[in-house]
């Protein structure tokens, strides 16, 4: 047909605008497939989408408000905001409202549910929507305001933007994940590498990772500034859907002959467990070459490390070992059904004998919410994905990014390591 | 759009919005609760210190992080008039416009200026005069999208303009 080659990115706006083609740069008004709240951010998209008057949501279908932040709500003023977005969920009979033990974490959540699939236009007052472009969906952060923007008309505005192609080529040595991969990368090209960019992840390495993996991946897109993070549909993609979702998906690739700012490549045969130092998910180093970091807190969970493929790899180091008794180590399966799946599995069993403890689904301690806070001048290894000042606690506390094999390895020595140390 | 007249207080690279307020007070949405903890994890005296029309000036990448809007409303709260900076993090700088914070990019005044200096900046003309070290600094121009919905007083009163227009 001729037609003009482009990215996925593109690809998908294209498809949503009903036009011939898009070109960076240019502002698209498109149709949203799915919007989401959560906690801290409904009450206040609530706020602003009541100011003006109009009673009626574009979509009760098409919204889901998971209170998964602050719960099971941590003080007074929490379970006040999760009741306004309970009382906003009745009164507009919005069918994808979740808390207690319906809820998980919602970048976990929403997929398993079958939510999103290829394709879709996803918005999110929470930074890391980007996560579903794993499955090959456009979804992004947006603020309240912009999310009660869509609820009211159905539609959000963008800029159409640049893609940066990341190529993965190579072998992976033993123990490195999709979380290392993506902190490689941000260590690359910096936390604001990708800044308003499109991040295309491809490559013989991306096609051989789990799902599980190419959510972590894009979940942090946004660590390096990223607009989108995207991997195009393939078997894996389309074999997850089927198992989730009824709806049918829009499958796009990218052209081959696409036009891209960049392609960077990454031979990954040469990259070993890594983590982000404090206090930047850019501060990147292979644990080979660190100090002994002796550690309080190991965290392994939140929208990017909490699926079941996560607790696995844990369980595998675990078991059989005792956590060191200078460590505390907190345990959060994502969702309630991998939760239930972990316990089935036998990965719960193995997590208590261990010494460590099994939290609830709740993104709690990432954001220094509860369930797990840093005192002053502790530092914890977490599976989460930004180590800012004062994250997980006090701002002299220390967040240390890093993989769930690397988490729990240094949760049994102590000591930031990899799983190689403990003979495995 | 008025002109302002502050003084700058000055911020390095990659302000989070973790600094800009800590996730531990999100539990509410009201702005003067929120604005008591701006930037508190960087300068915890930054909400007493600051008079009303200060300007915050940072290098590159600020508002990177999270998607709450409790940052800027946080920032506008505690009375702050303008950030100027190298540039921006894509999600803080919708949710700034949506919320009617003002936001400048320029990388030469985000260099230049340190805390104190007394600055005017002429949003319309695209200018910040550094009064403290008689200079004046260009800013890159509003894209004309973004200045429509300033105009319109933010994204909400922009939709409903269009709704109403049909």
């Amino acid at each position: 047909m001729g037609k003009k080659p482009m990215t996925l990115a593109e690809k998908i706006l294209t498809q949503k605008v009903g036009k011939e083609y898009v070109e960076p740069g240019e502002l698209v008004e498109v149709p949203v497939d799915l919007t989401l709240a959560n906690d801290i951010t409904g009450p206040l998209a609530i706020k602003v989408f009541e100011s003006t008057g109009i009673n009626e949501v574009f979509d009760p279908e098409k919204i889901a408000l998971v209170m998964d932040h602050f719960t099971p709500n941590k003080d007074i003023k929490s379970a006040e905001q999760v009741r306004i977005c309970r009382e906003f969920a009745r009164k507009h009979k919005i069918t994808h409202y979740y808390e207690g033990g319906a809820c998980g974490i919602e970048h976990a959540l929403l997929p398993e549910l079958g939510l999103v699939v290829p394709g879709d236009i996803v918005i999110g007052a929470d930074s890391h929507t980007c996560t579903y472009g794993a499955l090959g969906a456009f979804a992004t952060g947006v603020g309240s305001t912009d999310l009660a923007g869509a609820w009211l008309t159905g539609k959000t505005w963008f800029k159409v933007p640049e893609t940066i192609k990341f190529v993965y080529y190579g072998t992976l040595k033993p123990w490195v994940t999709g979380k290392d991969l993506i902190l490689y990368t941000i260590g690359d090209i910096g936390v604001d590498g990708a800044l308003y960019k499109a991040m295309e992840f491809t490559g013989e390495v991306i096609e051989k990772l789990s799902m599980s993996d190419r959510f972590a991946m894009c979940n942090m897109a946004i660590e390096a500034g990223g607009k989108v993070g995207l991997i195009a549909p393939d078997k894996k993609t389309l074999a997850f859907v089927k198992k989730h979702s009824n709806r049918t998906p829009l499958v796009l690739k990218p052209d081959k002959k696409a036009n891209y700012l960049e392609i960077r490549e990454y031979d990954v045969s040469k990259i070993d467990p890594v983590v982000a130092l404090p206090h930047l998910p850019s501060n990147v180093k292979p644990v080979k070459d660190l100090p002994k970091i002796y550690i309080d807190q190991v965290v392994i969970g939140s929208c990017t490390n909490g699926r079941l493929e996560d607790l696995i790899i844990a369980a595998k180091i675990l078991k059989g070992k005792k956590i060191n008794p200078n460590v505390r180590c907190i345990i959060i399966p994502a969702t309630p059904k991998i939760y239930k799946e972990a316990l089935k599995k036998g990965l719960i069993e193995i997590f208590i004998e261990s010494g460590a403890i099994v939290s609830p689904p709740t993104c709690g301690p990432c954001l220094g919410g509860h369930m797990g806070i840093l005192a002053k001048g502790e530092k914890a290894v977490a599976t989460t994905n930004r180590n800012f000042v004062g994250r997980m606690g006090h701002p002299e506390s220390e967040v240390y990014l890093a993989s769930p094999a690397v988490a729990a390895a240094s949760a049994v020595l102590g000591y930031i390591a990899t799983p190689e140390e403990l003979g495995l | 759009m008025n002109n302002i007249k502050g003084k700058a207080w000055k911020f390095g690279d990659n302000i989070d919005t973790d600094v800009i307020i800590p996730a531990r007070y999100l539990n509410t949405t009201d702005p003067q609760e929120l604005a008591k903890h701006c930037m508190e994890d960087a300068d915890p005296e930054f909400s007493k210190k600051v008079k009303p029309g200060d300007i915050i000036v940072a290098g590159k990448n600020f508002g990177c992080g999270s998607s709450r809007e409790h940052a800027p409303i946080a920032i506008k709260a505690c009375g702050i008039s303008c950030v100027i900076a190298e540039s921006f993090a894509r999600i803080f700088y919708r949710n700034a416009f949506n919320t009617g914070l003002l936001i400048l990019e320029c990388p030469e005044a985000s260099k230049d200026i340190e805390t104190g200096d007394e600055l005017e900046v002429y949003p319309e003309e695209g200018k910040i005069v550094n009064l403290t070290k008689n200079k004046t600094y260009t800013t890159k121009p509003l894209p004309q999208f973004m200045k429509e919905i300033l105009e319109d007083g933010g994204l909400i009163p922009h939709i409903m303009k269009r709704l109403k227009q049909g």
